[in-house]
């Protein structure tokens, strides 16, 4: 099965936040809350990259493993889902996320949080798939219709894949063979590399 | 934990150079052979070299309101959870089961603290009604506070097997609007005990003959002299007034998030959140104790707020006379009966 991964070649993305606009169209994300964007390294020097981020759906996920009340699971496909249901807006995936990906609403008094909101992958979440209240909680499940995430499959440059994690490799090693340079698939030693060795 | 501001110029020169670099001298370098599926992905060494280097965050600019959006990586996270996984998981693990073991010990060994001379017929006030309140708002909010605590610690392993996740996530959420909450009246009690009773809890030189004696815990029919406070007394009361502001200090930025510091401040004031509570915890439990079962006529002090002369005359000597001195004793009328402790 394949091991789904997000990976954005910094030397095409051009930062027009289109991702970041799919995503929050597709899943009706609410204001505030951003499961994906685009961070720009270097503005407007020599040597600017736009990186388009979100979960990475780690190997082994940080979240998963601080949470306190054990909302997460992976899927067969290696995509870092949560419960809704489950989830307390402790924050604490936050502060153990490399990548910044867990997100909450404000609600009520002091900074307290709703629950947690991310990237899916375009998996939905624990619900039946495609249902309207997998929709409502965690928005489309695109995976479930046989296809990728939307944001990278409408990025006009090609800069952000998403798929099996083998096949998108393949692809950005082809690139940097044929162009010569590439910094590097931003995050994946961070997200993917195999922690215990195995 | 990271300072992005202090860290800012020197990371955007190594970005620079580094981006520089990949970009500049791979013209002149004959490309990565295409090789298969590597386990660690495609030319990863950037990134690895960058956090070696950086030793924190990869930092930019982002478009959208929620500046915190602006890190694209924080490996930071990784000490952190480190740290709550591990060293908070097994240091308290092992600073609960030692405490109550050594009270165990203790308790088989010494045990129930008596009054040597019986209980009198003649009661002395110690604790009127205010000192009370400062004390048991604190105490309960305290017990609230730290049990709801300890289930973000380990209420994972040892909760949600038996109480399964739904009903684990209804109490940890409860828990955690308790938690939230109680912190008020937590400071006010400690606010409350500071003002009353810190003129009675500055170290003097009966400290010193109390501590030498270990306060004749460990001794039958030892009493050193103490004041309204012993040593031992005085070091709760410390812990609990430095230590709880402290605790209450670092809830408050866990309570209002990234208000007044970024992710590293907030892992921060987690970890020093966490390790301070421990610390509390353990060392309420032993006040508990000597408070409660520990000692014959401890508990009437902060229960009636009155306690048995002979109890004073043991325990609080230097008090009790001063006391005395001020008649206090004489007017206090005799209640009921007690048979001796035999």
């Amino acid at each position: 099965m394949a091991r789904m991964k997000f990976l954005c070649d910094a030397e095409r993305c051009i930062e027009c936040n289109a991702c970041v606009t799919a995503c929050k169209n597709e899943h009706e994300v609410p204001w505030g809350i951003n499961r994906r964007r685009v961070v720009t390294i270097n503005d407007g020097k020599p040597g600017e990259r736009s990186i388009s981020m979100a979960c990475m759906h780690c190997t082994d996920a940080p979240c998963m493993a601080v949470c306190p009340v054990d909302c997460f699971y992976k899927t067969a496909e290696g995509v870092v889902l949560h419960s809704k249901d489950l989830c307390i807006g402790c924050g604490y995936c936050f502060y153990a996320c490399p990548f910044g990906a867990p997100q909450y609403p404000q609600v009520g008094n002091f900074g307290s949080r709703g629950k947690m909101d991310k990237c899916t992958f375009c998996a939905g979440g624990p619900e039946d798939d495609m249902t309207p209240i997998e929709y409502e909680k965690y928005g489309a499940n695109r995976l479930a219709e046989g296809k990728l995430p939307l944001c990278a499959e409408m990025c006009s440059t090609k800069a952000l894949l998403a798929g099996d994690g083998d096949i998108i490799a393949d692809i950005y090693r082809e690139r940097v063979v044929r162009r010569g340079y590439g910094s590097g698939a931003w995050g994946w030693s961070t997200a993917y590399r195999d922690r215990a060795g195995a | 934990m990271s300072n992005i501001i202090g860290r800012a110029p020197r990371l955007v020169a190594l970005v620079f150079t580094l981006l520089a670099l990949t970009f500049g001298g791979a013209l002149a370098q004959t490309p990565v052979p295409p090789g298969p599926n590597a386990l660690t992905g495609p030319n990863i060494t950037n990134e690895q070299l960058l956090f070696q280097q950086l030793q924190g965050d990869v930092h930019g600019r982002v478009s959208i309101p929620d500046q915190r959006s602006a890190t694209l990586i924080q490996p930071e996270g990784q000490e952190w959870r480190e740290f709550r996984n591990g060293t908070l998981k097994t240091v308290s693990a092992a600073s609960l089961i030692g405490i109550v073991a050594a009270l165990l010990i203790f308790y088989a060994t010494r045990g129930k603290i008596r009054i040597d001379a019986g209980p009198s017929r003649q009661r002395v006030q110690r604790f009127n009604g205010v000192e009370r309140f400062a004390h048991w708002i604190t105490a309960i909010s305290f017990m609230v506070l730290a049990l709801t605590g300890l289930n973000l610690v380990f209420g994972r392993t040892l909760l949600i097997p038996l109480l399964g996740p739904e009903a684990f996530t209804t109490l940890s959420g409860y828990g955690k609007l308790a938690h939230n909450y109680l912190s008020f009246p937590f400071v006010l009690g400690i606010a409350l005990m500071l003002l009353i009773w810190v003129r009675h809890n500055i170290p003097d030189k009966t400290d010193i003959a109390w501590v030498k004696a270990a306060g004749g815990l460990f001794s039958k029919g030892r009493h050193p002299a103490a004041k309204k406070f012993n040593a031992g007394q005085k070091l709760i009361f410390w812990m609990v007034v430095a230590g709880g502001a402290v605790v209450a200090a670092s809830g408050y930025v866990l309570l209002f998030p990234f208000y007044l510091t970024d992710v590293g401040g907030m892992q921060l004031a987690q970890l020093v959140h966490a390790a301070l509570s421990v610390l509390l915890i353990v060392g309420i439990i032993g006040h508990i104790y000597i408070g409660s079962v520990g000692m014959e006529g401890a508990f009437d002090a902060m229960g009636s707020g009155q306690v048995d002369v002979n109890w004073a005359r043991e325990h609080h000597s230097l008090w009790l006379e001063e006391e005395m001195r001020k008649g206090k004793v004489a007017q206090v009328k005799p209640v009921g009966f007690r048979a001796p402790a035999e």
